[in-house]
């Protein structure tokens, strides 16, 4: 089976700055959730760039769907990465002058082929939002409240709405569980990997919490990986 | 469309600011549009004032000042005319018609003229219109006055008022005419021009008014001469201030003109209205011209104020540009997004720097009529005012190309990552 993401010799390094990334080969198959363990400052917010499409490798290769993201013009590299990515990020994910269903509905207008997904899954766009928040427990009555006015823990299951709608492959999560208290955070966490699960996506997840580690198909750490981080071990 | 509704949703989070820009450029808007409705309709009530009249005569001095007095009633006549020269002309063979005016006197800041019949008859403004009486007749009697519409509705003048002339045009006289009191024969239809802020009367009751006078003084006791008395005298002027002239033939024109101002009798001048109209709006021009670019740069201070609302917020917003990216929005979309903006905030001030303006216009059309004898209409922007409500909003598309283009670097650069 073709993994869904790979890469392959990648090399990055900031203008001036020695090689932060060296990752010789690393794999992701379909339906897979993955826990990429790192300390701040190991390199995680510049993978996720790189697996977005928003920077380039220096040297190497991303693929996503077996797609070279750096064959791709930028325009198109941002087409491809909303069609087939959802991503969850730290806090403060939602625009909050939006209402909750249009926060989730975002990518839909963005992306024609998830938005025909969620049609074909659930009619329309509208019943696909209500459905996702449904599942992840936001009580109708929030729907149409404004994003801004909602708790922590209910934004960032607004948040994994909008990362799952239209069924990505791949949904990345930055980090989301870390404003979370403990038992917000496995709850979340189970909401998470059941909508992953019905929609079919993989999920790479990145945090420094390791005592979440164990729920995921796999544990990875990016030290481990990464050969810059660890010159003293060649 | 999505864009749009992002933009605006965008702005209602930041509503206070917006409404501030938004106040900002519609204040500058109702300004620039004032200034321009005022200035074209000063331009054509100037243009309409006198009409015609192939000639102004007057004693010789400045064709500007001539005109000023005799037509706008504004300043004073260096010298008078002898009422024989009036004679020569008025029955010069290529003359059709010539009207007298005499000046001098006021009635509470208005100016008084001496005339006679032939005022009515062939005094045109505008496009020709003639003088057109709303109320009662022109005068007949010596102490007989006719109004015009500004003078009667300002001071509350009814036909068979009994009014009180003064003496000079100052607006506080010190000596008053009250030895002989006028009254209210007839009230002039309004025509927007400077004769409805003047009461005409007589030329002959213009000289009974000072039969009595000597050496700038009316004379005492014995001296004095009654209303009655005036009666039974002869008024016939022996001097005028200035003449309006119509010719059989526009084509004789400068031939009578080089003729009055050759005259051996007396120094005169005689000038066309409409080059002198001309050469006095030109003289206006120039203060014109200047407030009009000096509204033109607070409608610039406006788009710089909504330029500046939307480049300090961007830094804060940095946030918002990042979720949008990481939902597929491209980074043009960014950039659209705060042209879009922009365009908002400059639609939304010009719509109510329209809406200032009508109910300016409303409210103080009555006002400025009165007080300024310009009248205002209600009607919807010219072909002109709407080309510079469009130069507005051009002028922030483009302005809203800044924080645009700043934005599109940012999100380049920033990617997905949410930086505080």
């Amino acid at each position: 089976m073709t993994p869904l993401l790979e890469l392959t010799d990648l090399g990055f390094a900031w203008p001036g700055q020695p090689e932060l990334l060296d990752i010789r080969h690393f794999t992701l198959a379909p339906g897979e959730t993955l826990f990429l363990r790192g300390p701040s400052g190991s390199g995680k917010t510049t993978l996720l760039g790189l697996l977005g499409g928003v920077q380039k490798a220096g040297r190497g290769r991303v693929a996503l769907l077996g797609q070279d993201l750096a064959a791709l013009s930028a325009a198109a590299r941002d087409r491809f990465r909303v069609d087939h990515t959802g991503y969850i990020f730290q806090q403060f994910n939602l625009l909050p002058f939006l209402s909750v269903r249009e926060n989730v509905a975002l990518p839909c207008h963005f992306s024609r082929l998830r938005r025909d997904r969620a049609r074909q899954r659930h009619g329309s766009v509208a019943t696909a939002t209500a459905a996702l928040l449904g599942h992840l427990g936001l009580p109708e009555g929030l729907h149409e409240r404004r994003a801004g006015t909602l708790s922590i823990g209910q934004q960032q299951r607004v948040a994994a709405a909008r990362a799952l709608i239209g069924q990505p492959e791949l949904v990345i999560a930055d980090e989301p569980t870390s404003a979370l208290d403990a038992d917000a955070r496995e709850s979340f966490l189970d909401l998470l990997f059941a909508e992953c699960r019905a929609a079919g996506s993989s999920l790479l997840f990145v945090s420094h919490d390791r005592s979440l580690a164990g729920l995921f198909d796999r544990d990875l750490s990016l030290n481990a990986l990464n050969r810059a981080s660890q010159p003293a071990e060649t | 469309m999505h864009l749009l509704r992002l933009a605006l949703a965008s702005l209602n989070n930041r509503r206070f600011t917006a409404l501030l820009t938004v106040f900002a450029i519609a204040l500058s808007a109702c300004l620039l549009l004032a200034v321009e409705r005022v200035r074209s309709e000063a331009r054509a009530s100037f243009a309409s004032t006198i009409s015609g009249t192939d000639l102004v005569v007057g004693a010789r001095s400045g064709a500007v000042n001539l005109l000023l007095y005799s037509v706008f009633r504004i300043g004073n006549a260096t010298n008078n005319i002898r009422w024989d020269s009036f004679e020569a002309f008025a029955h010069h063979p290529r003359v059709k018609w010539a009207i007298p005016i005499s000046l001098g006197d006021s009635h509470r800041g208005y100016r008084v003229m001496g005339t006679d019949a032939r005022y009515f008859e062939h005094y045109h403004y505008g496009r020709g219109q003639p003088l057109r009486l709303a109320e009662g007749k022109p005068f007949d009697d010596l102490f007989d006055v006719v109004l015009g519409a500004e003078v009667a509705e300002a001071l509350h003048y009814r036909l068979g008022d009994r009014i009180v002339l003064s003496h000079g045009v100052s607006t506080v006289s010190l000596v008053q005419h009250d030895d002989k009191p006028f009254v209210v024969s007839g009230i002039l239809a309004r025509t927007g021009t400077p004769v409805d802020r003047t009461l005409h009367i007589s030329l002959a009751g213009m000289e009974a008014l000072h039969v009595d006078w000597r050496n700038g003084m009316p004379a005492r006791g014995a001296g004095r001469v009654s209303a009655e008395q005036a009666r039974t005298l002869d008024l016939q002027p022996t001097a005028i201030t200035a003449m309006l002239l119509g010719l059989d033939n526009k084509v004789a024109t400068f031939a009578v003109q080089r003729q009055i101002n050759e005259y051996r009798g007396e120094p005169l001048l005689a000038i066309l209205p409409g080059v002198a109209l001309q050469e006095l709006w030109s003289l206006m021009g120039t203060a014109e011209q200047a407030l009009f670019v000096v509204s033109l740069f607070v409608v610039l201070t406006g788009l710089i104020g909504m330029l500046t609302a939307i480049l300090t917020s961007l830094n804060e917003r940095r946030r918002e540009m990042a979720i949008l990216r990481s939902v597929g929005a491209r980074p043009w979309h960014i950039a659209g997004l705060l042209v879009l903006e922009a365009f908002a905030l400059a639609l939304a001030g010009v719509a109510a720097g329209l809406a200032l303006l009508y109910l300016g216009i409303l409210a103080g059309q009555g006002y400025v009529q009165s007080r300024f004898g310009l009248y205002l209409p209600l009607e919807a922007p010219s072909a002109y005012e709407w080309a510079l409500l469009g130069a507005i909003l051009l002028a922030a598309l483009l302005m809203g190309a800044i924080p645009a283009w700043r934005a599109y670097r940012h999100s380049l650069a920033d990617g997905l990552s949410i930086r505080l």
